[in-house]
């Protein structure tokens, strides 16, 4: 059968590591990248005798989150215990929700080229992180770090409710830019704050029973994302086609190969024995804590994106790509502020800011400029300082030194010749030097003018100022 | 005069009227302890050197006229299953021989906030698993009443050294009957307090519902005092409750009269030793004398509870022991290879018996497909045990229960039956089940001379009341100065 005679059934579930200061169950802190074992106490190292303390900050930025994907909030929750046994874990067991979660029966909308889709949430639920391995050269072993254990989280899943990878790509874009925006968590993919488990399974177009799935666990770029799916839906259809089962597993992706791995079946399927946590009491809320919450959550990016088409006169596709991201919709309207033209800071925004984002696949929340200093950018363009393509060079620059834009200028040498005395000493140069085009242009091709300009520029370093250059060079060419 | 032999707050007076110092008090007991341990082997770490040392510093300080609290310098044992900063705490098993937590129980800080020195750990069952202190990995220990028999457990060592007379008192912790019933088996006072009285932090956790800390003395004065300092809220243990802090040295008043005692006919049924049933019949009518009111009733949701208890206690023991795994500070098997190697070995190798045993109990009981049947389904008994506690407690005060079905039993008598040693906790574990307090008071002996218990069970966070009517009962009787172990039997 072919591809298309197949429906592909997808779920997520999205593990993000909230921005609290200190960690779930004590009080060491969330930081990223210290050095081994140094954010650590007896709490998170599960020493003899310790017990868990819950931070309320997560049940705080949990219920947040429940409001801001449209779930009821339990005002009767608990904790539970998960069993297994893993050097990372070094309680044995992962302090988590089972049957009582905070957060139920939510949905976010999603926008693809097949329009607006509601998916659903099941549930969204608190744990903690475990702590990390890392490969010992010296040894030839596995070295235990025990920095991210007790590191809060949110459990997102989503119902089995995608039928296309755009639907998912969409998805995961829409809810990192919730979670962004209600500012829960900074979903940094790279450092693994925001990682998606995906189910995959496929069932010929009619049938209304699922198929058998596997799980691809701990995605954290979009771009694997899409790459992986493609190659496991395919991976599928031909197990299918060629009269094979799909056995229920848990894949890896391989981004090097391009190809997913088992990393266990259905066999060595592990019995959690989730019970209820014995050391910590239940989590009762009240109607005035969630009613709270649910008036200060901040403008959500629909609403935004509204008012960026209302008040800015932004196209539509300008201010999706703006509001997708907490941070550069910030960056716009902050900058926009600053510099008073918002066209400007949008335009920076969408086409060189997202394609330097895009090639060195970095985060928005990345970027290491602030908006006072895109605003000075567009505000030295527009008063001539600079020209847009020098410009351009400074956004660069911003990006791998940052610093004011007038200081890198005033460094680089980069400010604009407008001194009409100097303009025309260049010309008067490249159109000395340059006969042949002299007489072309004389000869009725202007194009020639534009090979003038783009020499003076050239010498010149792209410092000239183009909009004098080219009077100059057609009233001396005229002489 | 034989300083051992005096209760805390007699040595108080003395230290108030300068008739002992505090080197003298650690001195004699430190003495005592080179003395009787070689044939109770109660300690499994003594801290004698250490001991000598503080004593002598509070010693100076009190010299030199700082002001210190009324139990500084006074001796203490704790249980080895508490953590002590800097200081071995084994629970007892080889899996956690050699470890030393880097810090202090809640209650090891209030303990050193009083001054009071620690003369060791003591001995216990394997994570505090057992009736008997048989299943310590290091050494059993034996009951000074007769060194044939066992202290009870699962803290005997306690028990034992306050019955020896080798610390004053000690800290013990309960999960179904650990305090209470080596208490009675000793002959000494033993209370576990409602759950959450006392923070559990820093205590290594068996079971987490039940575990409770709490304390070993020679009289119900010192119960009371002792109390006073362990209990309180604990922000670092958020099962701990947040109540006002009394002080039970309070309730020590011998008037019971109009006191409602309820006996529940159950405890008084099958399976109880004849003579202890008689003692405790003997106590009643005591307290009936004395003026209070004492009626029979039935509990008998009271037979379930001892399957009730070993269903949870296991299932909570073996997820709480999943972290001894030989990766960070326990036992590792040096033949391990791999990964699961570590898992299966150290486990296999440094766990004993009945420690492995409940592990597998536990994760058959919650495992998918049990899960319902037996964990879920015993908290639903758990559920009914409390609301039949409560019942019970608007009509009575107090109710009152042997300790124990019967007097010390000899060592290895039930260590190679686990049932019968389970039945061992049949007057205790719905205490626990309930989360109520109970205290034990010595109440007679039998006639092979070795003590009976008398139980009083509380209503929740009313420890003034059993407090009151222990103190009561042991004004009218004096067991101390009728009894005193005898160390019989011994082979040095």
């Amino acid at each position: 059968m072919a591809k298309e005679d197949y429906e592909v059934v997808m779920g997520i579930e999205v593990h993000a590591e909230l921005s609290t200061k200190t960690k779930i169950f004590c009080s060491c802190p969330t930081t990223f990248g210290a050095k081994p074992n140094t954010q650590v106490c007896p709490i998170c190292m599960a020493m003899p005798g310790t017990l868990p303390k819950l931070n309320e900050k997560v049940v705080e930025y949990a219920v947040r989150a429940g409001l801001a994907t449209n779930c009821e909030i339990s005002k009767n929750s608990k904790n539970d215990r998960k069993n297994y046994f893993y050097p990372d874990l070094p309680k044995a067991y992962q302090i988590s929700q089972y049957d009582k979660p905070l957060c139920e029966h939510g949905y976010i909308e999603i926008e693809t080229s097949q329009g607006k889709k509601k998916i659903g949430i099941t549930r969204i639920h608190i744990e903690e992180d475990a702590g990390k391995l890392n490969h010992d050269d010296l040894s030839g072993g596995a070295l235990v770090d025990l920095n991210r254990a007790g590191v809060p989280l949110i459990e997102i899943v989503s119902e089995p409710d995608f039928r296309t990878i755009e639907e998912v790509d969409a998805y995961l874009k829409k809810l990192k830019s919730i979670l962004e925006y209600i500012e829960v968590s900074d979903c940094k993919m790279q450092e693994g704050s925001y990682r998606a488990d995906i189910n995959t399974s496929i069932r010929k177009k009619g049938e209304t029973k699922f198929g058998t799935r596997t799980e691809m666990k701990n995605m954290n770029s979009f771009r694997s994302i899409i790459r992986a799916l493609e190659y496991e839906i395919n991976r599928q259809v031909d197990v299918v086609d060629n009269g094979g089962t799909i056995v229920q597993e848990t894949l890896r992706w391989d981004e090097v190969s391009g190809k997913t791995f088992s990393m266990r079946d259905k066999e060595d399927a592990q019995d959690y024995r989730y019970f209820p946590e014995p050391d910590l009491v239940a989590i009762k809320l009240s109607d005035e804590y969630i009613n709270e919450i649910r008036n200060t959550l901040p403008e959500m990016p629909e609403s935004r994106k509204q008012r960026y088409l209302d008040e800015y006169k932004l196209s539509e596709k300008d201010a999706g790509i703006i509001t997708s991201s907490k941070y550069l919709s910030d960056l716009f309207e902050k900058a926009g502020k600053i510099s008073g033209n918002y066209k400007a800071v949008n335009n920076w925004i969408i086409s060189d800011i997202s394609r330097i984002l895009n090639e060195s696949e970095m985060d928005a929340i990345e970027i290491p400029f602030d908006a006072r200093q895109l605003a000075e950018l567009v505000m030295l363009i527009d008063n001539g300082t600079i020209s847009s393509s020098i410009g351009k060079k400074v956004l660069v620059e911003l990006f791998e030194n940052p610093k004011d834009p007038k200081e890198i200028i005033k460094e680089k040498g980069w400010i604009q010749i407008s001194d009409e005395g100097a303009i025309k000493e260049i010309v008067l140069k490249i159109i000395e030097a340059n006969p042949q085009s002299v007489s072309d242009y004389k000869a009725g091709k202007d194009r020639a003018l534009g090979f003038l300009v783009g020499q003076a520029m050239k010498e010149t370093k792209g410092k000239a100022n183009p909009q004098m250059l080219n009077k100059m060079f057609a009233e001396e060419l005229k002489k | 005069m034989n300083i051992t032999e005096l209760t805390v707050h007699e040595l108080q007076e003395k230290i108030k009227s300068k008739k002992l110092t505090i080197k003298e008090i650690n001195n004699a007991y430190i003495e005592r302890i080179k003395e009787k341990e070689p044939e109770v082997q109660a300690f499994i770490t003594p801290l004698l050197e250490q001991a000598k040392e503080k004593a002598k510093t509070i010693q100076e300080k009190i010299d030199s006229g700082e002001k210190l609290s009324d139990l500084a310098g006074i001796p203490i044992g704790i249980k080895d299953n508490i953590c002590t900063k800097g200081v071995k705490t084994t629970c007892a098993s080889k899996m956690l021989e050699n470890f030393i937590s880097p810090y202090d129980a809640t209650i090891m800080n209030k303990i050193n906030a009083e001054n009071m020195i620690t003369l060791g750990k003591l001995n216990m069952d394997e994570f505090a698993m057992g009736g008997s202190t048989e299943y310590s990995y290091f050494k059993k220990t034996k009951n000074p009443w007769d060194l044939t028999r066992v202290p009870g457990g699962s803290s005997g060592g306690s028990a034992a050294a306050v019955a020896a007379n080798m610390v004053p008192w000690a800290i013990g912790s309960d999960t179904g009957g650990s305090i209470r019933q080596p208490a009675s088996l000793c002959g000494v006072v033993g209370l576990k307090p409602t759950y959450g009285l006392v923070s559990r932090f820093g205590l290594v956790a068996f079971a987490s519902s039940l575990d409770q800390i709490g304390v070993f003395t020679k009289d119900v004065r010192d119960c009371a005092m002792l109390l006073n300092v362990i209990s309180g809220y604990d922000e670092l243990d958020t099962t701990s409750a947040k109540i006002e802090p009394k002080d039970y040295t309070k309730s020590l008043q011998k008037d019971v009269k109009g006191l409602k005692i309820g006996v529940p006919k159950e405890f008084y049924g099958e399976g109880i030793n004849e003579e202890v049933k008689k003692s405790l019949e003997e106590a009643l009518q005591k307290y009936k004398e004395m003026g209070a009111e004492v009626e029979e009733f039935s509990l008998d949701i009271a037979q379930y509870a001892l399957a009730t208890y070993y269903i949870i206690a296991c299932a909570e023991a073996s997820s709480n022991l999943g972290r001894y795994d030989g990766i960070r500070y326990t036992y590792r098997s040096p033949e391990a290879k791999t990964l699961k190697e570590i898992y299966k070995k150290s486990r296999s190798e440094a766990f004993g018996t009945e420690v492995k045993r409940r592990i597998i109990l536990g994760t058959y009981v919650l495992s998918s497909g049990y899960y319902d049947a037996y964990y879920k389904k015993a908290q639903q008994v758990r559920t009914l045990v409390m609301n039949k506690f409560n019942e019970a407690f608007k009509k009575y005060d107090v109710i009152i229960t042997p300790t124990s079905p019967t007097t010390a039993f000899k060592i290895g008598e039930k260590s190679t039956n686990p049932m019968e040693m389970y039945l061992a906790d049949i007057c205790t574990v719905s205490v626990n089940i309930a989360g109520l307090p109970g205290l034990s008071v010595p109440c007679g002996v039998d006639s092979k001379g070795l003590p009976i218990g008398m139980q009083i069970i509380g209503k929740k966070f009313d420890e003034e009341t059993i407090i009151k009517t222990a103190f009561a009962y042991e004004q009218e009787t004096n067991f101390r100065a009728k009894y005193k172990p005898t160390f019989k039997g011994g082979v040095r």
